[in-house]
């Protein structure tokens, strides 16, 4: 580590005012901070200092992702392999899915870090930490077989259009990662639902090549009952078994590369509540408001298989559990006032399950119900402290 | 010659089509810029529709300028403009079906086009007919220009086609590309026409508020 120390103090006068690469100030800077906690501090006005600076919240964050990738890519794999009926065992199966992920997990960073490096080169400030979880969480929220260009383009468009147009990290209105996967459904239709691209059947760098086998389907749990003509529920997997509620907990079901393991999200809600990263009071009033809703839906809805499926389902299913956990509770677009978490969680629960029944159009409602919600989380906070200045008034006023 | 297109005459007609422009500096008629723009021909038939019915309506008010009862001059404009969306509009359907039915509603909704009652308000009722008809003929240019680059780029990325014709050859789809459906919504054309303002406004120092 001293070694580190004292290579990046030795090249560090090349990026100061004046040296050669003086251009590359912010590009230096951001390496530097990432390796070792800056001793900078604030020059005026009181402040308190802390440990935790954004780069180690966002690190936080990535690490309680890593359960839900890794096992995205284990299951990635296990799809694989069922569908084209063939045994691997455990390593072949995690290297398979390792192979499929690690590209998108490439393109997402390249392309939207790109992206921040040169915007912070434009602008002359340094460069913000905040794609380092929007890059994670990008891969994690797509289709296995969505085309790499496709996510290209889409981070290119959420990172300038949703982060750099409102000012960069911590400014936006709308998570960036949301905007990256409504940028692709919208879009690229084709490519981000039906029973075709949850599942990848072919080959991968030519590995684990095979046949599919016949009568296979690869639609999501979700998507079948989006389109189940009758109104019991008939949730199965690519060969007609059954789905039981302990599949969709431990996540052995088609979907999105990291939200299909409850399990894995649990392992991330876990750590990012013991560090106080995320809200609980927002994670579970997401919660609340899903079931709430689900709830009255089985008891008043109309008769059709997603009004009669189980709350308990519609918790587990698609990206209720992911979205609830990682994307609710991000602090830049959420809810600032205690009140307000509540109030933001609450609606998005009822929201998304709203979307999924009434509108078989969208078998997920999770990220149009976040998106919604994010517009609506600033008015939530105004009259939540609104109406404390009101108490607080009529309070003085009385005495 | 010279009488008609003096120093004054050329600023008015230059003017909007770019540090004035109806859409990009003033945002006028964006409802109609959203609606039409998801192809190159409906657009360019828009635009023109837009310049003759704003440059006509600007002579006929410009004419009317002096008889106008104050209190009911909205009115007065209203009907020219109606009058002449009406025969716009017949014109169209007569000799132009496909791009009519295209169009559909927003061919009549121009009466409610913002640049028409801001040009008749502001400019013809104060103005000799001459000018007034180089005004309009300057915001109609100004709100085309805008309309097609927008359609451009939405026709390009959402069909890839322009002005009807497939211009990104077949090979590049068999390598997987897929054309953009977002583009064909009025939500993109959103920000496209943003996108206009803010490469327009970057060009122009002069526009950028401290």
């Amino acid at each position: 580590m001293n070694k580190l120390r004292n290579l990046v103090d030795k090249i560090k006068p090349d990026f100061e005012k004046g040296g050669k690469f003086e251009k590359l100030h912010s590009v230096f800077d951001g390496f530097e901070t990432f390796l070792f906690v800056p001793n900078t501090t604030s020059k005026r006005g009181t402040h308190i200092h802390d440990a935790v600076d954004s780069k180690r919240t966002m690190i936080m964050v990535v690490l309680a992702l890593v359960p839900a990738l890794l096992f995205g890519m284990y299951n990635v794999g296990y799809q694989h392999f069922m569908a084209i009926g063939q045994d691997a065992g455990f390593w072949a199966t995690f290297w398979f899915g390792f192979l499929s992920v690690l590209p998108i997990v490439l393109v997402s960073y390249i392309v939207g870090l790109g992206i921040e490096f040169v915007v912070a080169q434009i602008k002359g400030h340094e460069i913000q930490e905040g794609f380092l979880v929007t890059g994670f969480l990008i891969p994690l929220i797509v289709p296995v077989d969505t085309p790499l260009w496709m996510i290209a383009v889409a981070t290119a468009f959420a990172v300038i259009f949703a982060k750099e147009v409102f000012g960069g990290t911590g400014m936006n209105i709308f998570n960036v990662a949301l905007i990256t996967r409504a940028f692709l459904f919208f879009a690229y239709p084709s490519a981000m639902s039906g029973d075709k691209v949850w599942i990848r059947t072919q080959d991968t760098f030519g590995f684990g090549g095979g046949q599919v086998v016949d009568g296979f389907s690869g639609a999501t749990p979700l998507g079948q009952i989006a389109t189940s003509a009758s109104p019991t529920i008939q949730i199965t997997d690519m060969f007609g078994h059954q789905f039981s509620f302990m599949d969709a907990v431990t996540g052995f079901i088609p979907g999105s590369i990291g939200e299909t393991s409850v399990i894995a999200i649990a392992i991330g809600a876990f750590l990012l509540l013991l560090t106080g990263v995320a809200s609980w009071k927002t994670m579970l009033s997401v919660f609340a408001g899903g079931t709430l809703m689900a709830l009255i839906f089985n008891h008043f809805g109309p008769d059709t298989a997603a009004a009669n499926l189980p709350w308990y389902y519609h918790l587990v299913l698609g990206g209720f559990a992911f979205g609830a956990v990682f994307m609710a509770t991000d602090p830049v677009t959420s809810s600032r006032t205690e009140t307000g978490k509540w109030i933001y969680g609450f609606l998005i629960g009822v929201m998304a399950i709203v979307i999924r029944v009434l509108n078989p159009g969208y078998a997920e409602g999770m990220m149009l119900a976040i998106l919604l919600m994010n517009i609506f989380a600033p008015l939530i906070d105004y009259y939540v402290v609104d109406a404390n200045v009101k108490r607080r008034l009529k309070r003085a006023v009385n005495k | 010659m010279s009488k008609l297109f003096s120093a004054k005459t050329k600023e008015v007609f230059l003017g909007p089509l770019s540090k004035n422009n109806p859409i990009g500096v003033q945002v006028l008629g964006i409802c109609s810029a959203l609606a039409v723009t998801a192809k190159l021909e409906p657009a360019i038939v828009m635009g023109l529709s837009v310049t003759i019915i704003v440059a006509f309506s600007n002579v006929i008010i410009s004419l009317l300028r002096n008889t106008i009862p104050n209190r009911i001059r909205i009115i007065v404009q209203l009907v020219v403009v109606a009058a002449l969306v009406t025969v716009v509009s017949e014109f169209l359907k007569a000799f132009a079906y496909d791009v009519s039915v295209q169009l559909s509603v927003y061919i009549g909704l121009i009466i409610t086009n913002c640049i028409l009652m801001g040009r008749l308000e502001a400019f013809a009722m104060s103005n000799k007919p001459w000018e007034s008809f180089v005004d309009g003929l300057g915001n109609g240019f100004g709100y085309a220009i805008v309309l097609i680059i927008v359609a451009f780029f939405r026709e390009l990325l959402g069909s890839g086609s322009l002005y009807g014709i497939r211009v990104i050859p077949q090979a590049v789809y068999d390598a997987g590309y897929m054309n953009n459906g977002l583009m064909l919504m009025p939500p993109m054309a959103l920000i496209i026409v943003a996108c206009v303002i803010w490469v327009h406004r970057s060009k122009n120092k002069d526009l950028q508020e401290k």
